[in-house]
Formats: structure tokens, C-alpha cells, sequence
């Protein structure tokens, strides 16, 4: 059940349409400032410094001067004007500002101003602008109605990367004392307890023991969560929500029924006990290196040959895309394995190798369809094939179920649709924009709901699981009809010396 | 945003989850929830004081599983899940009950 939301839930349309302009329609929406206890352990100033517009420019100067890419992004835009209808949030909010273009030129306009020689000479001929309290406010607000998610990028015929640009100026305003609330507590969490929740070692070990009876009452083996196991093979590094939250918890189950099934040696390490890596989505490269640095410790500590990753978008784009320059030399590990590898590519293979049995008719009370979290389709890779990131899912659910339907090719793959909830906006402060974000893919999902009959959407992101566990009721689905990938392969693989394999050898004796 | 109860002031944070968990008293819960429309029972407190036992034992409030089963336990089977929590916190157990229960509210990607 929804509460009564304080704004207009948008309508289900039976096609997508690309909405009207309505100015300032999220003028409104702006997350909590992080106060001075979330903001000083970062090492960011505490509130808004005294000379914070000089402070600012200087930022942006040293950003464009330490990543070229984003140099380029803010200089080759020729508005062309292929993005607008292409974000989520724009087709939710129909807010101009949160078309892509807009967005970026909220940047774009000051960078001009003094960063290029017709902006410092004649702004008004070029579209520059100073960098006054408007546009500071304007950033806040529309830098965070950015969820980071590329999709824009993939349509721009220059590669232009909104999501660069929004952490770019995330990090600007952290520079000056206007962070995020949200992500920055959560990191500086990560920094002293290790995890986003703030979940101590010990909760973590009386959390993981639950886990180990309700497996065995479910099925009679006894599979194990192993935690701080020196000498195991594999870290596990996974999203604590996965520890925490529903229906993600079901998909932890699924990998250690696996792991466990595969005879597999692995551990967890309550180090590094969040996959989840925030110093991303504020463009910190202070900040994320710090996080992911815990990853090497733990496996250093604890002697692992492998580093396997559970379901979490963000974090597999971190551990695909920069682990090894951020974290690494990972020359420690058994080079035989990708560094760092994806569960999915670990059940995956382990189908494939026949290894393990599935009963696909565990999951026939559901007709499932597949959303490709936004990180893990457009900005890594699984497997060794092109697409191995949309195929290597798909193919898991394949194995485990028996009624697997598309939603439109637009809205997956590539083109595929952001939660509404990605890039640290995950928070209730921002329910309205993250209920309107979600409006593609509730309009995706219903389509495939009334075609095919669906009846659950999967997906590997915590991010993902979380947000649409909140907003799906909104659409008029029930929360529920979220489900992990590795909770299908819960429900369906057959342990050795479970109850399921009595039972399926009885039904092939009969 | 200070929270007015019985002629006592206590501070809360932007959402209304109490600053300092030590200041919390029952009478707050049930403050809390009038403020939502809401009021509560017996079953709630079970939740409630649940809750607060965890925390005081593990500095956090228990995930999700953990607290179906002790339920479970505690109203029988047929209560220790999700569904019944929700039923009771629509607002969500993670979230509503901490609030009631003076927890600071639970971040991440939960």
C-alpha cells in the first residue's frame, strides 16, 4: 500500500508519448543539504564556504583540466538536440531543465563564461553565464534529478555523458560545502563501519546465521554464509541491502546456494561488506578510491584468489570499469578468473558446464520479464562476447524459469529505461521525482503485463529492487513483483541432499 | 523540527526521526503515529519494542528477515512476514517502525 503521495502519480499511457513543456515543474525537488557531520569526514567543507563562487570555478577548472572527457563534453555540444525526449526524468516531470541538453548547459553556461575566450569576452553572444545564487540552486536541484543513467549518451551522435557532467557539478557543490545528504552520510558510513547501512560486524554474523537456518528448514542442507574465512577462494563482495532489504535478501540465498552447490570455497568479509560504491555518484575520486580500497584490504587480509561481485549496478561499473586503476594491482589474484568477476557470470558458467540442476517449474507461479539496470547495460560488460551483459542475465533466466517475455526493444538492452531511483537519489527526499522517473518503465512493464500476462520483473541492482519495491504500488502493482535474478535460481536449483532432489527423484520414479 | 509530547521538547531530524535515541519514551510512539493518522496496538509494540531490544544489542535496526522471524516467533507463523508488517507500517517496517521506535532511519539502497 502507497501513501497518499502529495503530488500527481503520472498516468499509464497505452504508448509512450513525448509530453509537453511545463516550465519549473520540479522547480521544487531538491534533496537534504548534508550537514557538517556528513560533509567534514569526506573532506569537504562543513556548509557553504564564504568565497564559494571562486572556490567553484576554480573546482571546475581543475575537473576539466583533470578529466579531458569532460572538457570535451562541454565543448562540443552543437544542440542538436537528439537527447531531449531520451531521459526518463524529462518524460516523468516533462520539465525542460531535465532534458539532457538543458541539464548539461546548466554547467556548460558557466564553464563558457570563464573557461572559453568568447564566454569571457561577449557571454551574451555565446550563452554564457555567471555563476550566481540562481544557477548554484538550479545545479542543487537539477543535478539531482540526474540519476546518471547514460541514457542520453547512447542517442547523442557526440557520446556526450550527462552523467559525467552531473558528477562533475555534484562535486563542485561538495567542494563548496553543498553536498548531498543522502549519499554523503552513507559514504562516510562505508568509511568507519563498512557498508552503506551501517550494519556492525556483529549484526552482520547474527543476520547471515538466520539466513543459514532458513535454508536448511527450506531445504535440509546445511548452506553455509562463511564470514572473515581466511584462506577462502572467493570474496563475495555484495550491496548490504542484500543483507537487509526484501527481495534482494533472496537473491543473497540464491548465491550462496550456488556457491555452495558448486562446492565452491567463498567468504564474505565484514571489511568490505558493500559492493556499492557512492563515491561515484559524486564524483568523488577521492571518495571512491577510499571505498574501494577496502575491497584489496579484505582480500589481501584475507587470502582470496577470486573477487566475485553480487547484484548491484553501480558497483559492477566501478568494479568492471575502474577497479584494477582504482584499487589495483590485483596481481595477487589467480589469473585465471576475470578480476573482478560477476555472480551472473559465475552461475552462468556454471550452467553452462552443466553443474547445476535446475527445476524450472519452481518459478511457474510467476512470467517474468527482465529490467537491464542502467550501469550494468551501458557502462560494463559480463562474459566474454559483446552484450554478455544483457545475454548472461537473460540466460540465467531462461534456465531457471519457464515463462520469460521482453519488454519493448527501446525500453531494454542499451535503450533501457533508469529505475527512476539510480545515481544517489534513492531517498525519500526525492519521492516525487523518483515515482515520475519511473514512469517508462512502469508504461514498459505494463505492456508486457497485458501482452504476455507478466507477473514479475527481475533485475540484479539493489538500487533497482529498492526503488521499484516503493514505486511499483504507485502504478497500481504490488511491490512484491520485484524479484532478484538469483532468487529464481534459489527457487529452482536442486541441491544435493535436499529435500527437492527426494522429491524430484520420487516424481521420475513415478 | 522539534516534536512537542507532554509538554516536552525533543529534537528530530528533517524527516522526524529522533536526534538522540536515548530521549526516547513511549508516549513519543504514540505521538508519532497520531501525527500519521494512525494509532497503536499491542501487535505494533511487539514490533516496537522489538526493535529496540536489537538495537540495543547490535547498534541497528534488524533486516527485514531477521525481523519476520522474531515475530514469527513471538505472534506465530502466520504474522512473521513482510505482509503482516506491512499491513501493520504501511509506510514500511524498516522505515515507519524505526521512526516509532526512536532507531534513526536505515540508509542505503534499502
Amino acid at each position: 500500500m502507497a501513501e497518499q503521495p502529495a503530488f500527481d502519480v503520472p498516468e499509464l499511457k497505452p504508448y509512450p508519448v513525448i509530453p509537453k513543456l511545463v516550465e519549473d515543474t520540479m522547480a521544487h525537488s531538491q534533496p537534504f543539504v548534508a550537514k557538517s557531520d556528513f560533509q567534514e569526514p569526506l573532506g569537504f567543507p562543513g556548509e557553504l564556504v564564504d568565497d564559494w563562487q571562486d572556490v567553484a570555478i576554480k573546482k571546475m577548472g581543475e575537473l576539466t583540466d583533470r578529466y579531458r572527457s569532460l572538457q570535451v563534453f562541454l565543448d562540443s555540444c552543437v544542440k542538436c538536440g537528439a537527447c531531449t525526449d531520451k531521459c526518463h526524468y524529462y518524460l516523468g516531470t516533462t520539465d525542460p531543465k531535465n532534458m539532457p541538453v538543458a541539464r548539461q548547459d546548466l554547467f556548460r553556461k558557466v564553464y563558457r563564461r570563464y573557461y572559453t575566450f568568447a564566454g569571457k569576452h561577449m557571454p551574451w553572444l555565446v550563452g554564457a553565464e555567471d555563476l550566481t545564487e540562481e544557477v548554484l540552486d538550479d545545479w542543487y536541484k537539477y543535478f539531482h534529478q540526474c540519476s546518471q543513467c547514460r541514457r542520453c549518451s547512447v542517442y547523442c551522435p557526440y557520446g556526450i555523458d550527462t552523467a559525467e557532467i552531473s558528477m562533475a557539478a555534484r562535486e563542485v557543490m561538495d567542494s563548496i560545502g553543498k553536498g548531498q545528504k543522502y549519499c554523503n552520510e552513507i559514504i562516510g558510513k562505508v568509511h568507519t563501519i563498512g557498508n552503506n547501512l551501517g550494519l556492525p560486524e556483529p549484526a552482520l554474523l547474527d543476520t547471515l546465521e538466520g539466513l543459514e537456518e532458513e535454508i536448511e528448514e527450506d531445504t535440509g542442507v546445511a548452506v553455509k554464509f562463511p564470514l572473515d574465512q581466511k584462506g577462502a577462494d572467493i570474496l563475495l563482495v555484495t550491496p548490504s541491502a542484500d543483507f537487509f532489504a526484501e527481495p534482494h535478501v533472496d537473491g543473497l540465498i540464491g548465491y550462496a546456494k550456488v556457491l555452495h552447490e558448486a562446492g565452491l570455497s567463498w567468504t564474505l568479509s565484514s571489511h568490505a561488506s558493500e559492493a556499492a560504491n557512492f563515491g561515484m555518484f559524486i564524483g568523488s575520486y577521492e571518495n571512491m578510491r577510499k571505498v574501494a580500497l577496502r575491497i584489496r584490504e579484505a582480500a589481501l587480509d584475507l587470502g582470496v584468489k577470486r573477487i566475485v561481485f553480487g547484484e548491484c549496478g553501480h558497483a559492477w561499473r566501478v568494479a568492471y570499469s575502474f577497479l584494477n586503476t582504482l584499487a589495483g594491482p590485483f596481481d595477487f589474484l589467480d589469473p585465471q578468473y576475470p578480476v573482478p568477476q560477476h555472480i551472473c557470470e559465475v552461475t552462468h558458467g556454471l550452467i553452462q558446464d552443466g553443474k547445476l540442476r535446475l527445476n524450472k517449474s519452481e518459478n511457474d507461479d510467476m512470467v517474468l520479464t527482465y529490467h537491464d539496470s542502467c550501469n550494468v547495460a551501458r557502462a560494463s560488460r559480463m562474459g566474454d562476447i559483446p552484450g554478455g551483459q544483457f545475454e548472461i542475465p537473460r540466460a540465467i533466466i531462461r534456465a531457471s524459469c519457464n515463462h520469460f517475455y521482453d519488454m519493448p526493444a527501446d525500453t531494454v538492452r542499451e535503450a533501457t529505461y533508469c529505475c527512476g531511483g539510480g545515481g544517489g537519489l534513492l531517498t525519500d527526499d526525492l519521492i516525487e521525482l523518483r515515482v515520475k522517473g519511473a514512469l517508462p518503465r512502469m508504461e514498459a512493464l505494463q505492456q508486457v503485463v497485458e501482452d504476455h500476462g507478466v507477473t514479475h520483473m527481475a533485475a540484479i541492482c539493489a538500487i533497482c529492487k529498492s526503488q521499484f519495491a516503493k514505486v511499483l504500488t504507485y502504478y497500481g502493482f504490488q511491490m512484491d513483483q520485484i524479484v532478484s535474478v538469483h532468487q529464481l535460481v534459489s527457487n529452482a536449483i536442486i541441491l544435493t541432499g535436499s529435500e527437492q532432489e527426494k522429491e524430484a527423484e520420487l516424481s521420475e520414479a513415478a | 523540527m522539534p516534536l512537542e509530547v507532554n509538554g516536552k521538547s525533543y529534537e528530530t531530524d528533517e524527516e522526524g526521526y529522533l536526534a538522540n535515541i536515548n530521549e526516547w519514551e513511549p508516549g513519543l510512539a504514540d505521538a508519532m503515529a497520531e501525527a500519521d493518522g494512525t494509532s497503536l496496538g499491542d501487535n505494533h509494540w511487539e514490533v516496537i519494542n522489538f526493535l529496540r531490544e536489537y538495537y540495543e544489542e547490535y547498534q541497528i535496526a534488524p533486516a527485514v528477515r531477521v525481523l519476520t522471524k522474531a515475530i514469527g516467533k513471538k505472534l506465530g507463523k502466520d504474522k512473521g512476514n513482510s505482509k503482516y508488517l506491512y499491513e501493520l507500517f504501511p509506510y514500511g517496517p524498516a522505515k515507519q517502525a524505526c521512526k516509532y521506535a526512536g532507531l534513526p532511519k536505515p540508509t542505503g539502497c534499502v
